[in-house]
């Protein structure tokens, strides 16, 4: 049951595979869920030094490696697998692709080798008060004086956004003037920076509020909006693979469970009311693996069907991905809802998926439209 | 690293060849009663059947059926990349529904894969030239879900064996001049599906009544069969004595390959007229009906993604893989909710059908759907595969 991933690309996934298992067991994942960054800086350091993962997509004149997004892909299907909290979606898919996209030069050589060698980190921040990813609904501006850009307004619900070290921020111009993206740097005055207290623990979020706070021009004025589409298609795509690889985990999880424990004198698995919830939960996982690895080749490719197939896949994925994870609970009974076992994470995981970059109501009815359902 | 697309689509210049071959042929051939009637038929259903059989002969005379059997026995022996792509034209275009599906796509690739050199010299040459029709004996009153314990019972009689029991749910058995029956060739029923044998069996003869039972569509498309002395010869053994099992498993995996492609193109279709439907009716602006109908097109979408990959195992490795289960629960499911949206988007004019019950394709694909999850092993079947086969859940 596969699709034609290259052999170097799966060698590029049992890499990714084999180090996460090592070093991001259940034990690191909660002890980075209880902390305040979300992430560890010393193995960060190491998947971009050793693994290079986080080069994967940039240029090499920038200092990454020159791959495309189906090797970003495989990547974070990978790190959705075991919940590792780290920066990779903002920094490296939402920022990354910004910034590639977005025909600023000197933009590029600045912050591109930083996020390549994961000294950088970096976030992409579109949400505002209204709670939604839709660019539509930008409307923070920038003001320009003598001094140049300057930020005042908020951004809600940044990934990392507590952490990064540069924010890209979507900003509409003044009178139809268009979107532009601003660059503003962490400790700089005027950014304030509110961590979140998040209900899924891993993967962190902040409130930024900006007063006036200094800002670089990022791309030309009002016509960053086909680049920051490509960000949020990507970043669509990305997290529909990020949930495949949780819901299969939480699959597997469930599977094994139900192969050992015993009720009744029987393995709990002999029993069709569990037997045919897995095989449903198999039925959800490979729908949404079909949908993610598509729209995967879309992004890698660029091509028509992107847009709609970034809403599709975010939206099939994510609900799957939710299914599975409260069918993971269900079949672990008592266990599953305890805070000691795992299977609350990966429920948590897929709510926070579904309602990251729009949820599944937003990209159904993006769908619609697209569908010509009118 | 980079550059190979996950989903293996890219038409080499030949296979472009081919498929504007199958294009030109289709427009060509479309035409007079086949023009008038696109998209007529569905899988196991006796629509339209005397154009269908009449279409048949027409990609017969073309010479696409058996495109991927061996050139000795009058197929073509193309690749299964290039079936595909037939495969895909053929719906796109919507030609009518292969009436003859029984011998091209169960019978015939089972008779490939267990028949004798002189069985398969005798019986592939007409299959394809459409001159003799087959119905399947799998199921029985008695045995349905639970194939192993079929009783009708095949007993030795001097060089020929005699048959004696009842098959039911053979579709088109009422066309069929031949049957492959799953017998029970070993006294001891605990046996189970140790002791069964498939037989092919003239159905033209006295010791077999065929009589149709109409199914809740209003059609008879599938039959009982009944077996009273009824006579097969030992060189009409497919597979071996008391192998049958594996037969019938192997010829029920052949119906879930490239069907499931054809079907996904004319659920495209379906979602398009619900669309409009909603439309005509004024409801497409309705946040619920507009939801449902993003859905259900979401859904559809996904099938094509999912056959897609069936396609990709295919050609990577000639078998469709375990994914093709998968599917098929999520097509059949999937398209009965389609069909019930579609059909209360049509209102209080759904329940209105015309003379001698004839129903319009909203209304009997509403009906037809309900068999999606039943027929070539019931949803719960498909899941216990699945649970079992797939996941390794213990029995």
């Amino acid at each position: 049951m596969d699709f034609a991933f290259s052999e170097e690309q799966e060698m590029l996934r049992s890499t990714v595979r084999t180090f996460v298992d090592r070093n991001y067991p259940e034990s690191k994942v909660r002890e980075l869920m209880a902390g305040e960054t979300g992430n560890d800086p010393a193995l960060w350091r190491q998947m971009a030094g050793q693994l290079g993962l986080q080069g994967l997509a940039i240029s090499e004149k920038h200092g990454g490696s020159g791959f495309g997004f189906q090797e970003i892909a495989i990547v974070m299907e990978e790190l959705g697998r075991a919940l590792v909290p780290s920066p990779f979606l903002a920094s490296i898919v939402q920022a990354g692709t910004y910034l590639m996209h977005c025909g600023d030069d000197a933009a590029q050589a600045d912050y591109l080798p930083g996020i390549a060698d994961g000294t950088t980190i970096a976030t992409l921040a579109i949400a505002e008060e209204s709670g939604q990813w839709d660019l539509g609904e930008i409307s923070l501006t920038a003001g320009h004086g003598p001094g140049g850009p300057r930020l005042s307004g908020a951004k809600l619900f940044v990934v990392d956004g507590g952490t990064a070290d540069l924010v890209l921020v979507a900003a509409r111009e003044p009178a139809g003037g268009g979107l532009s993206v601003y660059a503003v740097e962490r400790g700089i005055p005027g950014l304030s920076m509110q961590p979140l207290q998040t209900m899924d623990q891993t993967r962190k979020l902040a409130h930024l509020r900006f007063d006036a706070a200094p800002a670089r021009l990022v791309g030309q004025r009002g016509t960053a909006a086909q680049a920051l589409e490509m960000a949020m298609y990507s970043g669509a795509v990305a997290l529909a693979m990020e949930a495949v690889g949780g819901a299969q985990r939480a699959l597997e999880m469930a599977v094994d469970y139900a192969k050992i424990r015993h009720q009744f004198g029987r393995p709990i698995g002999s029993f069709q009311a569990i037997k045919h919830k897995c095989a449903d939960m198999l039925v959800e996982v490979e729908a949404a693996r079909s949908a993610a690895y598509y729209g995967v080749w879309c992004a890698s490719e660029r091509n028509d069907e992107l847009p709609l197939l970034a809403s599709l896949a975010k939206s099939v994925c994510a609900d799957a991905y939710f299914q599975v994870a409260g069918e993971n609970i269900q079949v672990h009974g008592g266990i599953g809802y305890t805070w000691e076992h795992p299977a609350h994470l990966y429920f948590k995981r897929a709510k926070s998926t579904q309602i990251l970059l729009g949820d599944s109501a937003y990209h159904r009815d993006r769908l619609a439209t697209m569908a010509g359902i009118a | 690293m980079g550059g190979a697309a996950p989903v293996d689509l890219e038409l080499t210049p030949e296979e472009r060849a081919f498929r504007d071959e199958v294009r030109e042929w289709l427009a060509e051939h479309l035409a007079g009663e086949f023009a008038e009637h696109l998209g007529i038929g569905a899988p196991g259903s006796d629509e339209g059947w005397d154009i269908r059989l009449r279409w048949d002969k027409e990609l017969s005379g073309g010479g696409w059926l058996g495109l991927t059997w061996p050139r000795e026995l009058g197929g073509r022996g193309l690749t299964p990349r290039e079936e595909a792509i037939f495969v895909i034209e053929h719906s796109r275009a919507r030609a009518p529904y292969i009436a003859t599906e029984q011998g091209l796509t169960l019978l015939g690739p089972t008779l490939l894969a267990f028949g004798t050199e002189e069985q398969k010299r005798r019986f592939i040459p007409p299959i394809l030239a459409i001159e003799e029709l087959w119905g399947q004996g799998f199921s029985e009153p008695g045995a349905g879900s639970d194939l192993a314990s079929v009783s009708t019972r095949a007993e030795r009689d001097g060089d020929g064996w005699v048959i004696n029991g009842q098959k039911i749910w053979t579709s088109l058995g009422d066309q069929a001049q031949w049957l492959y029956v799953l017998c029970r060739t070993a006294p001891d029923p605990a046996l189970r599906h140790r002791g069964l044998t498939m037989f092919i069996i003239d159905a033209r003869q006295p010791g077999i009544e065929i009589r149709p039972i109409r199914n809740m569509v209003g059609r008879s498309e599938f039959c009982e069969v009944f077996f009273t002395g009824a006579r097969t010869t030992d060189n009409l053994m497919l597979g071996e004595l008391n192998g049958g099992w594996r037969v019938a498993m192997g010829a029920l995996s052949f119906e879930r390959g490239l069907t499931l492609l054809g079907h996904q193109i004319s659920y495209e279709r379906e979602i398009q007229a619900a669309i409009e439907l909603a439309r005509e009716r004024g409801k497409v602006s309705d946040p619920v009906v507009r939801s449902r109908l993003a859905d259900a097109w979401a859904a559809i979408q996904v099938m094509r993604f999912m056959n897609l990959r069936s396609l990709s195992s295919l050609f990577r490795s000639a078998d469709p893989g375990s994914i093709t289960s998968v599917t098929k629960v999520f097509a059949s499911r999937h398209h009965q909710r389609l069909t019930e949206l579609h059909a209360e988007l049509a209102g209080p004019w759904l329940d209105i059908v015309g003379a001698d019950y004839a129903l319009r394709p909203v209304q009997s694909s509403f009906l037809t759907s309900r068999s999606e999850t039943i027929y070539g092993g019931t949803a719960e079947i498909q899941h216990n595969i699945i649970a079992e086969r797939v996941l390794g859940l213990p029995k």
